[in-house]
């Protein structure tokens, strides 16, 4: 015990002392944060759209002045035939068109029922559908208005974005999902490439020679990372509400629980990588290149899952990140128990479990 | 003849059809410095592992300051010490966090690590290094402070894995002279190496070709029964029959 403490405090100080560490340490959740958190967001402002109105009545009138007064839209009353519409798309200049056919009004009157006709840029599909949201809640608000509160909102179906983020904060759905990225990158890149590094200087050859257990070896290595990366947690939570107005609305022990969890599931990644890698650069590249990119493409904060096809959505339920993504949005941003998310916390508890043992077992083989 | 430390009896390791090392016997008394040389492939690394307790022997048996090499491996990595030609020390650690971490990774108590490296700076003459980062040592002092961290928990025995790879020959004398005092205080040393004017140095070497040993003697006697006027001839003469080259 004496021993792991002894070898744990040298691992605080290669930490401590390595600026390139510190840096990926503490300077990536900054970086990821802001990035994500102002310059990446899916919220949509000021997008062009054009109105055309053929109904023409006082009905149409409010809903256009009401899309004109969100800061969303800048509004075009315009009338364009079908090839002027597909012009201007192609050539960037409108990102929406919305029509309200002839009878809108009266339909509206009589059936308490009208239809209007959206169409969106479907080549940036998630801005597209940001803006489809925008305006459908828009048309929503205006039929509880016309029926005193008592008419049912027909056809229209508010996103589950809109009712956990009412003002429209775009930051809040990336939020758990940085989060995951920057466990990935901190745990799982800076252990292989600390373990890798004593394999390359020689010093993983005495420690084997000494009588400290080579299973010691990698938890005395796994530690300080998850100490450093639960402090790294609290910073991230702290910079989110503090620069971000997130709150966080679930326990802060559950989510603390499931993120050291996670936490544990990214160093076992990173001491597998540790045994496959020869030399630190691999160890950095296959970590960088074999767990960042499936975190950012697979776990569904940056790009809808339910879009992709079903292959890579086969794929999402292999990478821990998703599930982690899923426990943290649930817990985070919506205020659930453990009751909500013990699903996904046993196959996160699975992936760890099986990541570990095939690591620890690795590195039991490699030593023979 | 004194205590024998080291006893292997037609130990043999296998892997497939590849015999590494075939079928070798040899003891080594307490405080000798024995040399094992050999061309590389030629099965010393493998041999040392085993010694060390990081393999097992496919077949034969060894013992390592008494503690048997099939079954009590941990004993014997108590009772040795380990350096090799990478000098095994933390370049981000100061010389004292050095010596505390291999202190401490043996387990010696507090009062014991800082009673010893004390003295062991002062034998060293790094008063004034001590608070320096081993990084910006110059090679010759990283080798000696190497060793020294490497034989800390006084263990009966230290393997040297070409220990002075790449190093000056004058560096690579004053190195030779601490194992000399290692070997005087009963430390026995057991040394590999490619230089062979280091070889002179050893009490007895073996030389190694093919998994085989092909001599084991004092340097003198080699020299004499080859024929030859120093270990380099000795050793090409046992060398060039080997058809295995790689490590």
């Amino acid at each position: 015990m004496k021993q792991l403490l002894v070898f744990i405090r040298k691992e605080f100080y290669h930490v401590f002392r390595d600026r390139r560490t510190l840096l990926i340490m503490f300077g990536l959740p900054v970086a990821q944060i802001l990035l994500f958190g102002y310059a990446l967001t899916s919220e949509v402002k000021n997008a062009d759209i054009v109105i055309i109105d053929e109904a023409q009545d006082a009905n149409t009138a409010r809903i256009i002045s009401k899309i004109k007064s969100s800061s969303y839209f800048i509004v075009h009353e315009q009338q364009l035939a079908g090839p002027e519409i597909d012009a201007a798309f192609k050539r960037g200049r409108i990102k929406c068109v919305l029509n309200f056919p002839p009878h809108f009004g009266s339909d509206l009157r009589h059936d308490g029922k009208a239809s209007v006709q959206i169409i969106a840029d479907g080549s940036d599909p998630n801005t597209a559908k940001t803006l489809v949201n925008y305006l459908t809640a828009i048309m929503a608000g205006y039929q509880q208005e016309l029926g005193g509160g008592g008419g049912a909102p027909v056809g229209i179906v508010p996103e589950l974005r809109m009712l956990y983020n009412p003002e429209g904060n775009g930051s809040l759905n990336f939020i758990p999902g940085v989060i995951a990225l920057i466990f990935m990158i901190v745990c799982a890149t800076l252990t292989s490439v600390s373990v890798v590094r004593e394999k390359e200087l020689g010093t993983m050859q005495i420690l084997l020679v000494s009588p400290f257990h080579p299973i010691m070896v990698l938890i005395a290595k796994a530690i300080p990372y998850l100490v450093l990366s639960l402090v790294n947690f609290t910073f991230i939570l702290v910079l989110s509400v503090g620069f971000l107005d997130i709150a966080v609305k679930g326990s802060l022990l559950l989510l603390f629980a499931e993120s050291t969890l996670f936490i544990i599931t990214c160093l076992s990644v990173g001491l597998l990588i540790s045994n496959i890698a020869a030399s630190q650069q691999a160890a950095m590249l296959i970590s960088m290149m074999g767990m960042m990119l499936p975190t950012l493409l697979l776990t569904g904060f940056m790009y809808p899952l339910e879009n992709m096809p079903l292959f890579l959505q086969l794929i999402s339920n292999l990478v821990p990140a998703r599930w982690y993504y899923l426990i943290v949005k649930a817990v985070m941003l919506k205020g659930l128990g453990f009751g909500a998310v013990w699903k996904e916390t046993l196959v996160l508890a699975g992936m760890t479990g099986a990541l570990l043992s095939l690591a620890l077992l690795k590195f039991k083989t490699r030593l023979e | 003849m004194g205590e024998q430390v080291i006893v292997c009896k037609e130990l043999t390791k296998r892997f497939g059809d590849f015999y590494a090392v075939n079928n070798i016997s040899f003891e080594v008394n307490r405080g000798e410095i024995f040399g094992f040389l050999g061309a590389n492939g030629a099965g010393k690394t493998t041999a040392m592992r085993i010694l060390c307790g990081l393999s097992y022997p496919s077949s034969g048996s060894a013992t390592v300051a008494g503690f048997d090499v099939y079954r009590q491996q941990d004993e014997i990595k108590k009772n040795i010490g380990y350096m090799s030609q990478k000098f095994s020390l933390y370049e981000n650690l100061t010389v004292s966090e050095n010596i505390e971490f291999y202190g401490g990774v043996y387990g010696l108590s507090r009062a014991v690590i800082r009673e010893r490296s004390a003295a062991l700076i002062q034998t060293l003459g790094l008063e004034k290094e001590t608070k320096k980062l081993v990084g910006e040592l110059p090679l010759g002092w990283k080798q000696k402070l190497a060793f020294s961290v490497a034989i800390f928990h006084r263990p009966q025995i230290v393997f040297l894995d070409e220990p002075t790879g790449g190093v000056d020959p004058v560096t690579r004398r004053q190195f030779w002279d601490m194992i000399y005092e290692a070997a005087a205080g009963g430390i026995t040393v057991f040394v590999t190496t490619h230089y062979m004017d280091e070889a002179e140095y050893c009490n007895r070497v073996t030389i190694m070709v093919d998994g085989k040993i092909e001599a084991l003697d004092a340097p003198q006697a080699l020299k004499q029964r080859f024929g030859a006027g120093n270990m380099e001839e000795v050793f090409y003469q046992l060398a060039r029959s080997a058809k295995r080259s790689s490590d």
